[in-house]
């Protein structure tokens, strides 16, 4: 900000800034899903006893 | 004002890009159309298994699959972004469009290969992953990098990464690899050239401008046409061979045939046909019935597994 608190430096537009947005939400939704996947096959492959080994 | 327009200006007023991508443009990168048939075909690979492959495990490792071939579809966007500016038909994508640079594309799809084929490794075993990270390699280094734009054969041996799938489908549920999933192996591989050379018939001219050296282009309409009826001729008893050996029943047997007919048939009429405006309509309804063909093939090969007809109702 400069001293008439206006922004400086690079600037987003609107849309870059609602593009980026939905970029993160997709990150955000893909890494949740591979967590629950990883889960979810952990489960599987080692079964039911996985916490007691 | 563009995408493309507004990444440049940006570019330029403050010396870096400010990607203007949208979750979108990341999805068209990994060719969803291509990664489809990656997945069915995988899918028909990996349930015509003698074994059995938890649901979990079996979801887990399609998806992998189907990763894998989007990671080699944006490492193939990334190299080929020249040659996609001066094509109508890939001129829209979205880094010769402006809305993804190269080097993005580049981290995306060297992120996802590797993602793809450790997470195969872990939920299905080593020769599968092995398998996809080949199928990655061939289709990137030795189908994009060399034989594209070096010989008129590019499909024809490039066709090889395309046909992996099954193979790796079959190869994550059993650790191993049969005569089975070769042979849809070989189905794919001589569908390839009959498909594309159909494609490249009415798309000479770009790909004459793009530098690439397809039949058309090298050696003529003519002997295209003649190529795509030798390769029908083959591609029609391969499609019968899983019949013939016993790995499917009557249903896939006459669906092959049949099918196998139609291909030669078209074959026999682009044959016929100059290069004139009934030829190249031909050619445009040949690669419309090959797409039909190798689904149609591979789903009743599926449905004659679901029956349980392989070895029971052979003619």
């Amino acid at each position: 900000m400069d001293d008439n608190g206006r922004e400086t430096g690079v600037v987003l537009t609107e849309e870059q800034k609602r593009r980026r947005r939905m970029r993160s939400i997709a990150i955000a939704l893909a890494l949740g899903a591979l967590v629950l996947l990883f889960y979810v096959v952990t489960i599987v492959k080692l079964g039911p006893g996985v916490l007691s080994r | 004002m563009t995408d493309s327009t507004t990444v440049n200006q940006n570019r330029g007023t403050a010396g870096f890009a400010i990607s203007e991508a949208s979750v979108g443009d990341y999805i068209a990168l990994m060719k969803p159309r291509v990664m489809s048939l990656v997945v069915f075909t995988a899918l028909v690979g990996l349930m015509v298994t003698p074994g059995h492959l938890h649901p979990v495990l079996g979801f887990a490792a399609l998806l992998c699959i189907a990763i894998g071939a989007g990671a080699a579809g944006a490492l193939n966007m990334w190299y080929d972004a020249d040659v996609d500016a001066v094509m109508s038909r890939t001129s829209r994508r979205p880094i010769p469009a402006g809305r993804i640079l190269p080097g993005e594309a580049l981290a995306f799809g060297v992120t996802l290969a590797i993602g793809s084929i450790a997470v195969l490794g872990l939920v299905a075993n080593g020769l599968a992953a092995s398998l996809l990270a080949f199928t990655i390699f061939f289709y990137v280094v030795v189908y994009t990098m060399g034989l594209k734009r070096a010989t008129p054969h590019n499909i024809v041996i490039g066709g090889a990464a395309g046909a992996f799938p099954p193979i790796i489908g079959w190869a994550a549920a059993t650790g191993a690899i049969g005569l089975e999933p070769v042979l849809l192996f070989l189905i794919i591989f001589f569908w390839t050239p009959p498909h594309f050379w159909a494609l490249s018939l009415w798309r000479a001219p770009e790909y004459a401008r793009a530098g690439i050296p397809m039949l058309p282009v090298v050696a003529g309409q003519a002997e295209t046409r003649r190529q795509i009826l030798l390769y029908s001729i083959v591609l029609a008893p391969v499609g019968v061979s899983p019949w013939l050996l016993g790995y499917s029943g009557a249903l896939y047997g006459a669906t092959a045939i049949v099918a196998g007919a139609a291909m030669i048939a078209l074959s026999l009429q682009i044959a016929a046909l100059g290069d004139n405006d009934e030829g190249i309509r031909a050619a445009k309804r040949l690669f419309g019935v090959s797409i039909l063909y190798l689904f149609v093939l591979f789903a009743v090969l599926l449905i004659d597994d679901w029956l349980g007809a392989p070895g029971r109702v052979l003619l």
